[in-house]
């Protein structure tokens, strides 16, 4: 059992920390929390399952086209329901602009694609049991992505570009930064990745329209308790929070486990409500 | 809720008559009672078909009138409040199918369902006390996934999948046409409840939360203790919504719940408008109907509802109310001037003490590394205005900060008479006598001028939650008194003929004016004010020292953070000059006009 709960366990936690990581990258640009980014995870899966099962694509195709897809899903979100709010940040409208944009992607997803779970298939035909790649590779994926945006943030031009609005975007643009074209890049940067949680994680999650928010709510866990923007985070918070998740479904049973989850969530946040490892305090008068 | 609070009833009457009308007659219940008799008339129809449409209207207009005070009030992002209404329809139907006990009447079925939803919207709530926006937002969506499980998977209770029967009223309610007047007139109910409360000072220290906490803090409204009882009301409505969604339903099941039914109750709140009960109301019936009537869009539905969503917050961020109110259409009087009244100000200071004593002593604050008070020692009277100038950064604004409550000194006391005041409480100041006003205003924009004012008596009133819900006891007298002091401060700062445009409406000096007539709501015994003539052009500086120096001759202790030299040698009876957060200077104006120090450092020659 122990290595049941910690194969799967870690394989849903990579999910939801690619998820955390989809929400930061989305914010560190623009200060935005988007509801779109579990709706990503769940395109990831769909967009898979479609090019693959339906269309016969083989995996490495289906996989560049859903990332693209992605991509593209990210781009419209940044400019249907991100840029037009931004002016009036402290209003919030993005919680609302984003949400409906979410739930629209969700209803086209439930008529056109069903409301029943499809299957996602087998990518590698690899491993079996505890060892099955649908529990190693959302792992693997999570840890490339992990060392990718380390090497993207810490080696290259356009991470440093990123970062630098991340801190401060009135700063950045002030250098001469291309802040709105950086956003886009972020938003479909955002995009893939959440596509590529989807993905990696499609036979775990299979291809179903409803996964949207529950991957809203789990990935959103680990980023409010790792702190907003930080992805480190939202890699430990995602895995620990999938290993618990796990560890309460095998012992005390699925809905126990969720309300575990909830309970532990919301403490926890209401004890440290800039999250673990984040800070920030502003002056209010 | 506030038993110290500073008495406003008995008070002698007006000399003056009430120069600013009430407007809540009946061109403003016109509407309502036009879709009442529409209502009660649909029956006759003899569309079985719509009378339960109707039926499915009424009962999510009661859960949505409740989460209209969360949402469009309070400014609380609830979206998974469809956990509710599984909790109330679930509590009716297992309690009258008898699955947990001896099966119950429906009628008492129905009051648990209020009451456990009750309960369960203060769970559900709570979190708001302490988190933001989308934080708060994704803890009620998951709060509502969770439910749904539990309801799936506790079998032996809720029947699983298979669910539980739903729950059949007693004659007269039994039929068709019986229930769908039972729900109406719970309907009614819910409306006139809600709308008691929307227009009694709980609404609008609602709105002020949602607007303006910091302001709110300031006038000694507690976002806690309001967000819990309006937290435990809506639950209860949405409880007794559930009650009735399973008395429509012959089969209730987890499927019923879904996170779109809990959509569709946010996005009609929203569609409606914020601090609107008659557009949310709109909203709701319009957002149930319209997948029946355009039947072939039946699928998209949900679709809609988000498109909707999206192109209301994207252009019609008012939503239907804003297209209502025709009122704010027409143009205001250009070059209009500000002409304050003088003797108004006498009559609400009238009983004011005029023995106001604070004293700073030793004061040091400091954010990270920097010094923003060191060592400060300040004394303020009653019956004086006292100015604090200095260069930027040299500390008034954090001396203010630090008497109203908001900053918490590392060393040094505050003491008011001789008794010390609690250090970094804001929300304790208003009911002993503080009032302030902001850098930047901080003002409700979407309500009129006069309410806006009338939010500043807010810890003034006595009347319970209880009362204000159903328009007894003291509730009447407290409004009343409200009102009319209101109106005084509106003559007072020469804004009545303003007071019933939206406060967005006004010009930035208007609003600092605006400010000021809520500050004196609270006949304040300490008036803080935050360079209130910043913006103003010199004759409106003028008319605001005459003003200022009005209320200190009432007896009030003002104290006047200003960078306008002029109006602080104008009006100040003591001026000290701070710099680095300590005093260089202080005594009468004369004297610090001539202060070496003073003249070369801040003043210039």
């Amino acid at each position: 059992m122990l290595a049941s709960i910690i194969s799967s366990g870690l394989a849903v936690g990579a999910v939801y920390a690619l998820i955390g990581i989809t929400y930061n990258i989305m914010f560190s640009t623009s200060r935005v929390m988007s509801f779109t980014a579990g709706q990503l995870g769940m395109l990831g899966g769909v967009f898979g399952s479609m090019f693959m099962l339906r269309m016969g694509l083989s995996a490495p195709i289906a996989l560049v086209l859903t990332l693209a897809l992605c991509a593209l899903v990210g781009v419209v979100t940044e400019f249907v329901a991100v840029r037009p709010v931004l002016k009036s940040l402290d209003q919030h409208l993005y919680v609302l602009s984003t949400l409906a944009l979410a739930l629209m992607i969700q209803q086209v997803t439930a008529i056109e694609w069903g409301t029943e779970p499809q299957p996602f298939p087998r990518l590698l035909e690899l491993g079996s049991g505890p060892l099955n790649e649908r529990f190693w590779l959302p792992i693997v994926a999570c840890v490339a992505v992990v060392l990718a945006l380390e090497y993207l943030y810490r080696r290259t031009l356009i991470g440093l570009a990123f970062q630098a609005v991340a801190e401060n975007n009135f700063a950045a643009r002030s250098i001469g930064l291309p802040e709105r074209r950086l956003r886009v890049i972020s938003y479909a940067l955002a995009g893939a990745i959440g596509g590529i949680a989807g993905f990696a994680g499609g036979q775990l999650l299979l291809a179903f329209f409803a996964n949207g928010p529950l991957l809203n709510f789990y990935g959103f866990v680990p980023v409010a308790l790792g702190g907003l923007g930080n992805n480190r985070g939202a890699l430990i918070g995602g895995l620990a929070l999938g290993l618990f998740q796990q560890a309460a479904n095998f012992t005390v049973g699925g809905i126990f486990a969720s309300v575990a989850v909830f309970v532990l969530f919301i403490v926890v946040l209401i004890a440290v409500p800039q999250g673990i490892f984040g800070t920030n305090t502003a002056r209010r008068v | 809720m506030s038993t110290d609070a500073k008495t406003i009833q008995g008070k002698p009457v007006a000399m003056q008559p009430m120069s600013i009308k009430r407007r809540q007659g009946w061109g403003q219940l016109l509407p309502f009672l036009v879709l009442l008799i529409l209502a009660i008339l649909l029956p006759l129809l003899g569309q079985t078909y719509w009378t339960v449409i109707a039926t499915r209207a009424a009962i999510y207009w009661v859960l949505a009138s409740g989460l209209n005070l969360i949402v469009g009030y309070a400014g609380q992002l609830a979206i998974g409040y469809v956990a509710l209404l599984t909790i109330g329809a679930y509590t009716t139907s297992v309690l009258v199918a008898g699955n947990v006990s001896e099966p119950w009447e429906p009628y008492s079925a129905l009051i648990a369902a209020g009451a456990l939803g009750g309960v369960a919207g203060l769970v559900v709530g709570l979190p708001a006390l302490r988190l933001r926006t989308f934080y708060f937002a994704m803890t009620t969506l998951g709060f509502a996934t969770i439910v749904t499980q539990i309801a799936l998977a506790w079998e032996d209770v809720t029947g699983g999948g298979m669910g539980v029967p739903g729950p059949m009223l007693p004659a007269p309610f039994d039929s068709n046409d019986g229930l769908y007047y039972f729900c109406l007139g719970i309907a009614v109910i819910a409306t006139i409840l809600t709308a008691n409360i929307a227009h009694s000072r709980f609404g609008r220290g609602l709105i002020v939360i949602r607007d303006a906490e910091v302001a709110a803090e300031a006038y000694g409204i507690s976002k806690a203790r309001l967000l819990a009882v309006i937290f435990v009301f809506a639950g209860a409505l949405a409880g007794v919504a559930g009650g009735l969604f399973s008395a429509l339903q012959t089969y209730i099941t987890p499927e019923a719940f879904t996170f779109e039914l809990s959509v569709l109750f946010f996005i009609s709140i929203l569609i409606g408008g914020r601090s609107s009960i008659l557009g949310p109301l709109l909203g709701t019936v319009i957002l149930t109907v319209l997948p029946e009537v355009a039947a072939p869009l039946a699928a998209w539905s949900n679709f809609l509802y988000a498109l909707l969503l999206l192109i209301i917050v994207l252009a019609i961020p008012g939503g239907i109310a804003s297209l209502l109110d025709f009122s704010s259409r027409s143009p205001l009087p250009k070059h209009r001037r500000i002409q304050p009244e003088l003797n108004a100000v006498h009559q609400i200071l009238a009983d004011v003490p005029s023995d106001g004593d604070i004293v700073l002593k030793d004061l040091h604050l400091s954010f990270g590394g920097v010094k923003a008070i060191n060592g400060l020692n300040l004394q303020i009277k009653g019956g004086q205005v006292h100015g604090l100038i200095g260069p930027n950064g040299s500390g008034k604004t954090t001396t203010l900060n630090v008497i109203s409550g908001y900053y918490q000194p590392q060393e040094g006391s505050v003491t008011e008479s001789g008794a010390s005041l609690p250090l970094g409480q804001p929300v304790g100041r208003a009911v002993r006598g503080f009032a302030r006003t902001f850098q930047t205003p901080r003002i409700v924009g979407d309500v009129s001028v006069l309410k806006n004012v009338m939010a500043g008596g807010y810890t003034c009133a006595q009347s319970s939650f209880a009362e204000a819900l159903l328009r007894v006891g003291r509730y009447r007298a407290d409004e009343r008194a409200l009102h009319q002091i209101a109106a005084w401060a509106l003559q007072a700062v020469g804004l009545s003929q303003l007071a019933h445009v939206r406060a967005d409406r006004l010009q930035h000096s208007e609003l600092r004016f605006l400010e000021l007539a809520r500050a004196l709501m609270l006949r304040p015994k300490y008036l803080l004010l935050d360079e209130p003539a910043a913006g103003l052009t010199g004759d409106e500086i003028k008319r605001l020292g005459e003003i200022i120096k009005e209320i200190s001759r009432c007896g009030t202790a003002v104290l006047l953070v200003e960078h306008h030299a002029d109006l602080i040698f104008d009006i100040c009876d003591h001026v000290t000059v701070l710099n680095l957060g300590s005093v260089l200077a202080s005594g009468t104006p004369q004297e610090i006009r001539t202060h070496k120090e003073v003249v070369s450092a801040y003043l210039g020659a």
